[in-house]
């Protein structure tokens, strides 16, 4: 029993299975990111005093961390490039960077917790500390699926490019959607409450 | 048991080997396998909340009493000398409500319903992802377990409603963490099966199949997977800040200077417990569209295919569910009308509201009107269908004044609500899954259900239900509040309507005993069931050209699709009904059927 359209896009959509599955499921982590955001506009807006994020958190370092994903998604982007140029090595070397750019950012934002728990600014503090915890917090898991995903792709996965290579290629074009929408996600976090 | 019927024909062999017990029957990737999983678990977690009702029940009718029989399997935690407590009482209330919704309702409709018919109908041979398929089945299982789970902890389950209002939810027992961790579960499953089922359904349609010439159902189905897709979120981020609440210390929902029992809460405040409703209701109205929806486009195929004549107004029906769909993410405040909301906004949501009951009114209307002049089978499908069309009509004009603002003042929180959601969820959608069982029955297991049975089946939940639920609407009009652990009788205007619970406790007793015949009828079926063809309704959609049941992969040669999906009683054709898959003598496909004919 072959279900079509897994590879080949199915003439009258112009799509594969995957790739409308992952636009769906990048949808459906828009309206999660987004009630997190309207519950912090909601939040502020009622608050009789609400601090600047600039005097409560660490403006460079987490510049360096959005710097360090966005990098992140260039590798991503040059490792899908290296499969559709039939080069597996230079794949494998892309998306490890990928990875290891993961870990940096994750890196940073375990640094930058332990600094606020060091001083006892807890999520129960105050609304801010609150949804700033909770925003980075949910978005670092995001990250960490996506590391996940992309290191099973990086190590065993890579078998399939031997069996199935167009299979294997558009597996990596959805691994490398999830990702920018991770680091999108970061790039509307970062100002908001950083810099905001 | 049950898969065995199907799986007879099916997996062992399918793949060239054979398959373990365990990947056949439990860890199954086959659709219909897991659809019957879903449908399965949904009819015991609905049987399982309709008991939590039947001591709700007994405390209604006899406040103060100790229950008969089972008081003391309760607990002394629950019902000391068999006497229902409040806490108790309101941890059966919100766990009622939240397993027929999230554990029984939608998994039947959408995952059991969905799962089964949604490819056969578009003539694919499983879903397009099978292994997520199966994943969002064990998500939804492990939900299910963790709620139930829940009564089993100190403090009980959780005792919020299942509207979980903040500040009550934050500080309410160990239930309520477990409700929350349950609720990111089932959530988690929703989300993964509702971008199966739209993958499957934009991908995965027969040649010929345009979108046009797909059942009802199919779209409905369509619908209701957009909504849980994009609906859900802002809950599962709802929850994930309420556990922080509960968990972490925070104050998402926590107002400042909160007083409990005299003492100032210790928790840092400025938090919004309106931040928690609107969030939670964002989805909560979607949610009764996916309550509602696989239920209407049950009952239009099971009308247009016992009336033998197309469904009037088909297009008009699929226009009027894509905006039925857009419109119900714009009108969720109408739960909130009571917080205090300005004028503008509420006159935005009462807008929004009544002009939302526009397409509902499109879609009831479209199918009362396939009635007419029609040449009517008044087999059990079609009588549990046709009892949808009044009773799910009682249901939604009785919503109107809760939508208008001004009468909702009256009527909000009382019985009246009560009768209103229950009118269109109980005998609304749950009468069209009890059709929907008995039309498709022959078609899962290759056997007819015994029409008797049925008909006694029918005929006394119709009854019993009515009589369940008929008194509400009088009960809030006189304004006994909702919720209330004793049913509202320690105020003197609810007192001349204590008969009426004693009335409506029997009733719900009877309501269950009519469910006998039901699950004996489906069990003995299996079994000893009249052997069913491949179409013994003389259908015209692509899953009655299948085997009954079908085999792994469902057709033994790849469908193609020629014409409409209700082309019943075409002038001058042989039979009463040409099928969808028919080649034209001539060659040339029929267009889709047009709003009139």
């Amino acid at each position: 029993m072959d279900i079509p359209y897994v590879v080949d896009a199915r003439p009258d959509t112009g799509l594969n299975n995957a790739k409308l599955a992952i636009w769906l499921f990048l949808a459906s982590e828009v309206m999660l990111f987004g009630a997190l955001f309207s519950s912090y506009v909601l939040l502020r807006v009622a608050a009789p005093v609400w601090p600047h994020g600039y005097d409560v958190l660490n403006v460079p370092v987490a510049t360096f961390n959005t710097l360090v994903l966005i990098t992140s998604s260039v590798t991503m982007v040059m490792s899908f490039a290296s499969l559709k140029m039939n080069d597996l090595a230079t794949f494998k070397s892309y998306i490890g960077i990928t990875v290891i750019l993961g870990f940096v950012f994750l890196g940073v934002k375990a640094y930058e917790y332990s600094e606020k728990f060091s001083h006892e600014l807890y999520p129960s503090e105050n609304t801010f500390l609150a949804i700033y915890f909770t925003l980075t917090g949910l978005h670092m898991l995001h990250v960490i699926g996506g590391m996940i995903v992309n290191s099973y792709y990086w190590g065993p996965g890579s078998k399939l490019w031997h069996t199935a290579p167009a299979q294997f290629t558009n597996r990596i074009e959805v691994a490398g959607l999830y990702w920018h929408f991770v680091d999108l996600v970061w790039i509307f976090l970062f100002p908001v409450l950083y810099l905001l | 048991m049950e898969h065995a019927a199907i799986l007879d024909h099916a997996a062992p062999h399918a793949h060239g080997h054979e398959q373990s017990f365990w990947r056949t029957y439990v860890f199954s990737l086959d659709h219909k396998v897991i659809g019957i999983q879903y449908a399965i678990t949904g009819l015991l977690f609905l049987l399982f909340g309709f008991t939590l009702m039947m001591i709700m029940r007994w405390q209604l009718a006899y406040p103060g009493q100790p229950i008969p029989v089972i008081g003391g399997w309760l607990g002394t935690a629950n019902a000391p000398g068999g006497i229902i407590l409040p806490e108790f009482y309101n941890q059966l209330g919100a766990m009622h409500g939240t397993i027929m919704v999230f554990l029984g309702v939608v998994p039947l409709a959408v995952g059991g319903f969905g799962n089964f018919v949604v490819p056969l109908q578009i003539g694919a041979p499983d879903m397009a992802f099978p292994k997520l398929n199966m994943a969002s089945y064990w998500v939804y299982f492990l939900g299910g377990v963790t709620m139930f789970a829940s009564f089993f902890v100190p403090g009980g389950a959780a005792n919020s409603g299942w509207t979980s209002y903040a500040p009550l939810s934050v500080i309410a027992t160990m239930g309520q963490t477990i409700w929350l961790f349950g609720m990111v579960f089932l959530i988690t499953s929703s989300l993964l099966g509702s971008i199966n089922f739209i993958v499957t359904i934009v991908q995965l349609r027969a040649k010929g199949l345009t979108f046009m010439r797909l059942p009802f159902f199919v779209h409905a189905q369509l619908v209701t997977a957009f909504l849980l897709l994009l609906a859900f979120p802002p809950l599962e981020a709802a929850g994930v800040m309420q556990l922080m609440d509960r968990l972490a210390g925070t104050s998402f929902f926590m107002p400042s200077g909160l007083i409990i029992s005299g003492q100032p809460i210790d928790f840092s405040g400025g938090g919004s417990p309106l931040l928690w409703q609107h969030l939670f209701w964002f989805l909560a109205h979607p949610e009764v569209y996916v309550l509602i929806l696989p239920a209407m486009g049950i009952v239009a195929e099971i009308l247009a295919n016992n009336t033998r004549k197309p469904l009037w107004g088909y297009r008009v029906m699929v226009l009027s569910a894509i905006f039925l769909g857009f419109m119900s993410f714009i009108v969720w405040a109408h739960h909130m009308f009571m917080t205090g909301m300005g004028t503008t906004i509420s006159a935005f949501f009462q807008t929004t509201t009544m002009i939302i009951s526009i397409p509902s009114v499109i879609i009831l209307s479209a199918l009362f009107l396939s009635l007419y002049g029609a040449s009517i089978r008044f087999n059990t499908p079609m009588l549990f269908a046709i009892s949808f069309l009044p009773m799910f009509g009682i249901g939604g004009l009785t919503g109107l004044p809760l939508g208008l603002a001004p009468s909702d003042i009256h009527l909000h929180d009382t019985y009246y609500v009560i009768g209103h959601f229950h009118y269109v969820v109980a005998p609304g959608t749950i009468f069209a899954l009890f059709a929907g069982i008995y039309y498709w029955f022959p078609k899962a297991t290759g056997r007819m259900m015994n029409e008797t049975l049925g008909k006694i089946h029918f005929w006394g939940s119709i009854v019993f239900m009515n009589l369940i639920f008929m008194p509400m609407f009088a009960q809030g009009l006189v304004g006994i509040n909702r919720r209330l652990w004793d049913g509202g009788m320690q105020y003197a205007h609810a007192a001349p309507y204590q008969g009426l619970n004693v009335m409506q406790g029997y009733a719900a007793w009877a309501m269950f005993l009519f469910q006998i015949p039901f699950i004996i009828n489906f069990f003995m079926s299996i079994r000893s069931g009249k052997p069913a063809s491949k179409n013994p309704w003389d259908a015209t959609t692509l899953e009655w050209t299948a085997p009954s049941p079908p085999p792994h992969g469902n057709f033994t040669s790849v469908p193609e699709v020629f014409r409409g999906p209700y082309e019943y009683s075409v002038p001058g054709a042989a039979t009463d009904f040409l099928p969808q898959a028919q080649p034209d003598s001539g060659g040339a496909p029929t267009p889709a059927p047009t709003a009139a004919h």
